[in-house]
C-alpha cells in the first residue's frame, strides 16, 4: 500500500520549491473558503441546514462536492506517484475506485435518499430495531471515519515537510494543528453548507490543476498516448524497461494481495459513511442521481488526468529522481509540475494538495459528528426524546472533540507508517456498512440480528486480520518493525476474507433471528425507497 | 421539524402491505430490480475479471496492440469505457422507464394521505 503520503520526514527540500509562493496560495484559498463558509453558516440553525445543507443542492452541485470528498490527496500525489513509480499497478488503483462509483449510482444512492434523513443509520435502522441498529451502523461510521481521518491528518503532516520545506516534528506539528483547526472553523460555522463549498471549490481547482498540466504533458507529447508511454519506458530503470506498462511491478508477488485490495476498493466506496451522506443534501432522488452521475464524469476523467500525468512523470522527471526526492513517491505530482511549469506551477498544484486533504476532513468530521449527534445521542441516549435545536448543539460540540482528536491523532502518528489506514477503511466499510446497506434495501428476511452481526462482525473481521497481518509486524515496513513478529494472516489486506464474512453474517444472523420484524414497515420501507414518497416534497409536481 | 421515527405501527395509516403488492407499484419493483440487477451483476463480473487477469496473468496484458500501447492499457480504458456508458444508460433508462411511473405512485400515496387525513 504505498498510495497514500507517506508521513517519513524527507531529509532534503525539493530544489526549486518555493514554500513562501506554496504557502500564500494556499493562504488564498483559505481566505476564500473562509468567506464562503461563514456567508453560507449564516442561516445554518435546523438539523436539516446543519446536517443536510438544507437539502438545497443541486445535482451537479453535489457531484463537485462528492468528487471533492472523494478525490483525497492519497488519490492525487499517491496515484499519480504510483503510476510515475510502478507504473501499470498504479493505474488499477484508479480503476477500482472508479468503478466503485457504479455500486453507489445502481444499487445504493437514489434508495438511500428516499429512506433516510441524516445518515446512514436511518436507513439501516428503518424498518428494524432502532437502539441496536443505530448503535452499531454509529460505530462503524466512527470506525471508518476516524481511520480515514488520521490517515489524512498524518498525510499533512508529510505534505508540509515536501511543499513548504518544513522538516522538523515541531513545524509539521503545528501545521497539522493548524489544518486542524482550520476543518474545525469550517465545520462548526458553516455546518454542512460550508462544507459543501469547501468541498466544490476544491474539486473546481483540482480538476483545473490536473487538467492544465495533463494538457501540457499532452502538448508535449503531440496528443500521442504511444510517444508518451514511449517516453516512460525510455527513461524507466525497471528490468525489462517496458516492466511500467504491464502489471506486475509492485503486485507481482502477491498477486492475492492485489485481488484482496480490488474487491475492497470497489465494494467500499458505496459504504463509506461520508459519502452516503453526501446523498441527502439534495432534494430529490432524481438530484442524487444526476449528482452520482456528474460525480462519476468528474472522478473518471481526473484517473485518466492521472494516468497520463503519472506516465508524464516517469517520462519528463524519472522514477529514480522521484523516489530520492523527499516525500518519495507522493512527490511525483509536484515534481511534474516544476518541471512544466516552474515554481508557480509548482506553487498552485501544491496549494491543491492541500486544499485537498482540508476538503476532505472537513467532510468526514461533519459525517462522525451527525452521527454521533444524530444516532447515539438524540435517537439511542435520547430515544429520540430531544429538539432538533439540542441535536445541533451536541453535534457541534462533538465537531470540537473530534477536531481536537484528530489534531492529537495526527501528530501522534507522524513518522508512523500509516499508509494501511486508508485500505482499512474501504475495507470496514465493504466488510462492515455495505452488507447491511444492500439487505436493508433488497431482502425482506433481513433483521435486527443479521443487521448486528454483520456491522460488529464485518468491523471486529477486518480490525483483527489487519492486526495479525504483515502491515503491523514481520516486516521491514510494518508498523512495529520486523523484531517483533505476531503476524498469522498472510495479506495486507483483508477484504477477500472479511467482506465474504460481513455478507455470510449479515445472511446467517437474519436466518436464526427469533425476533420477527414488521412487516408492514419492510413494506412502507420498500415502497418509500422505490418511490420517494414521504421524502420529496409534494410541492414538487 | 420532528426526527424520522417510524415508530410501528400507529404511524403509517396507509395500508403500505397492501400497496406494495399492488400491480402498478410490483410493475415499478420488478422494473428497477430487472434492470439494475443484472447490470450490477455485469459490471463486477467484467471489473473481476480484468482484475484476475491483471494479477494472474500479467503476460497477457502486455501483449502489444499499437505503438506502445497493450492490451492492459486498452482494457484498462475500456473499463472507464463501460462504467460512462453504464452510467449514461441507467440514466436514460430512469428518467425514461422508471422517474414517471415512481412520480404517479407517489402522486397516488400522497392522495391517499390526504383522504387519511380528512
Amino acid at each position: 500500500m504505498t498510495f497514500v503520503i507517506s508521513a517519513a520526514a524527507p531529509s532534503t527540500a525539493l530544489e526549486g520549491n518555493n514554500p513562501v509562493l506554496n504557502m500564500s496560495i494556499f493562504l488564498a484559498f483559505v481566505i476564500l473558503t473562509m468567506i464562503i463558509v461563514i456567508r453560507s453558516g449564516r442561516n445554518s440553525k435546523s438539523a436539516n441546514d446543519y446536517y443536510a445543507g438544507g437539502r438545497s443542492f443541486t445535482g451537479p452541485q453535489n457531484g463537485f462536492a462528492i468528487a471533492g470528498d472523494y478525490l483525497s490527496a492519497a488519490s492525487f500525489l499517491g496515484i499519480v506517484g504510483a503510476i510515475a513509480v510502478n507504473g501499470y499497478d498504479g493505474f488499477l488503483y484508479s480503476i477500482g475506485f472508479l468503478v466503485a462509483w457504479l455500486v453507489a449510482l445502481l444499487l445504493v444512492a437514489e434508495l438511500m435518499r428516499n429512506t433516510g434523513k441524516f445518515t446512514m443509520a436511518d436507513v439501516l435502522s428503518f424498518r428494524l430495531k432502532q437502539g441496536p441498529v443505530r448503535m452499531a451502523a454509529a460505530t462503524t461510521t466512527l470506525a471508518v471515519c476516524l481511520f480515514y481521518l488520521l490517515a489524512q491528518m498524518a498525510g499533512a503532516g508529510g505534505l508540509v515537510a515536501l511543499l513548504l520545506g518544513i522538516e522538523d516534528r515541531l513545524g509539521q506539528s503545528i501545521v497539522v494543528a493548524v489544518v486542524g483547526v482550520l476543518m474545525i472553523v469550517y465545520v462548526l460555522v458553516g455546518g454542512m453548507k460550508g462544507t459543501t463549498w469547501v468541498q466544490i471549490v476544491k474539486a473546481f481547482l483540482l480538476m483545473t490543476g490536473a487538467g492544465i498540466m495533463t494538457i501540457w504533458v499532452l502538448v508535449l507529447n503531440g496528443f500521442s498516448l504511444s510517444k508518451l508511454l514511449d517516453g516512460a519506458v525510455a527513461a524507466s530503470t525497471s528490468v525489462p524497461a517496458d516492466a511500467i506498462l504491464s502489471p506486475g511491478l509492485q503486485y507481482g508477488g502477491n498477486p492475492l494481495d492485489f485481488i484482496s485490495l480490488a474487491i475492497a476498493l470497489v465494494l467500499g466506496t458505496a459504504g463509506l459513511p461520508h459519502v452516503l451522506m453526501r446523498f441527502y443534501t439534495v432534494p430529490t432522488a432524481r438530484e442524487a442521481r444526476r449528482s452520482v452521475v456528474w460525480a462519476i464524469w468528474l472522478i473518471g476523467v481526473f484517473y485518466l488526468f492521472t494516468l497520463i500525468l503519472g506516465y508524464g512523470a516517469a517520462a519528463l522527471v524519472g522514477s529514480d529522481v522521484i523516489k530520492s526526492a523527499p516525500g518519495g513517491v507522493n512527490s511525483a505530482a509536484p515534481l511534474l509540475a516544476l518541471a512544466l511549469g516552474g515554481p508557480v506551477l509548482m506553487g498552485i498544484i501544491s496549494a491543491v494538495a492541500f486544499a485537498t486533504i482540508l476538503a476532505v476532513v472537513a467532510g468526514l468530521t461533519i459525517t462522525a459528528a451527525a452521527s454521533f449527534a444524530h444516532d447515539i445521542y438524540a435517537n439511542v441516549i435520547k430515544k429520540g426524546k430531544v429538539n432538533p435545536d439540542g441535536e445541533v448543539k451536541v453535534a457541534r460540540r462533538t465537531v470540537v472533540v473530534i477536531g481536537l482528536l484528530a489534531i492529537a491523532g495526527g501528530i501522534g502518528v507522524q513518522g508512523q507508517n500509516i499508509a494501511f489506514l486508508v485500505a482499512l477503511a474501504f475495507a470496514v466499510a465493504a466488510s462492515s456498512n455495505l452488507p447491511t446497506i444492500l439487505y436493508s434495501l433488497f431482502w425482506k428476511g433481513f433483521t435486527t440480528r443479521g443487521a448486528v452481526w454483520s456491522m460488529y462482525g464485518g468491523l471486529t473481521i477486518t480490525v483483527v486480520l489487519i492486526v495479525f497481518s504483515p502491515v503491523f509486524s514481520g516486516t521491514p515496513t510494518s508498523v512495529f518493525g520486523e523484531g517483533v513478529d505476531f503476524a498469522w494472516f498472510p495479506l495486507n489486506n483483508p477484504g477477500i476474507v472479511s467482506i465474504p464474512a460481513g455478507f455470510l453474517l449479515g445472511f446467517l444472523g437474519s436466518l436464526t433471528s427469533t425476533r420477527k420484524e414488521d412487516p408492514r414497515i419492510a413494506a412502507e420501507m420498500k415502497v418509500r425507497s422505490l418511490t420517494g414518497h414521504g421524502a420529496e416534497k409534494a410541492s414538487e409536481h | 421539524m420532528s426526527i424520522h421515527q417510524p415508530e410501528p405501527p400507529a404511524v403509517s395509516k396507509i395500508d403500505y402491505e397492501e400497496f406494495a403488492e399492488s400491480p402498478e407499484f410490483l410493475k415499478l419493483k420488478h422494473r428497477h430490480h430487472r434492470f439494475v440487477l443484472p447490470l450490477a451483476a455485469a459490471f463486477l463480473i467484467w471489473y473481476f475479471v480484468f482484475v484476475l487477469v491483471a494479477a494472474l496473468a500479467p503476460d497477457v496484458m502486455a501483449t502489444p496492440v499499437f505503438g506502445n500501447v497493450n492490451l492492459g492499457i486498452v482494457l484498462g480504458l475500456s473499463q472507464f469505457v463501460t462504467t460512462f456508458g453504464i452510467t449514461m444508460w441507467y440514466v436514460s433508462f430512469a428518467n425514461r422507464r422508471l422517474d414517471p411511473l415512481g412520480a404517479e405512485l407517489r402522486e397516488e400515496l400522497e392522495q391517499l394521505e390526504r383522504e387519511d387525513a380528512q
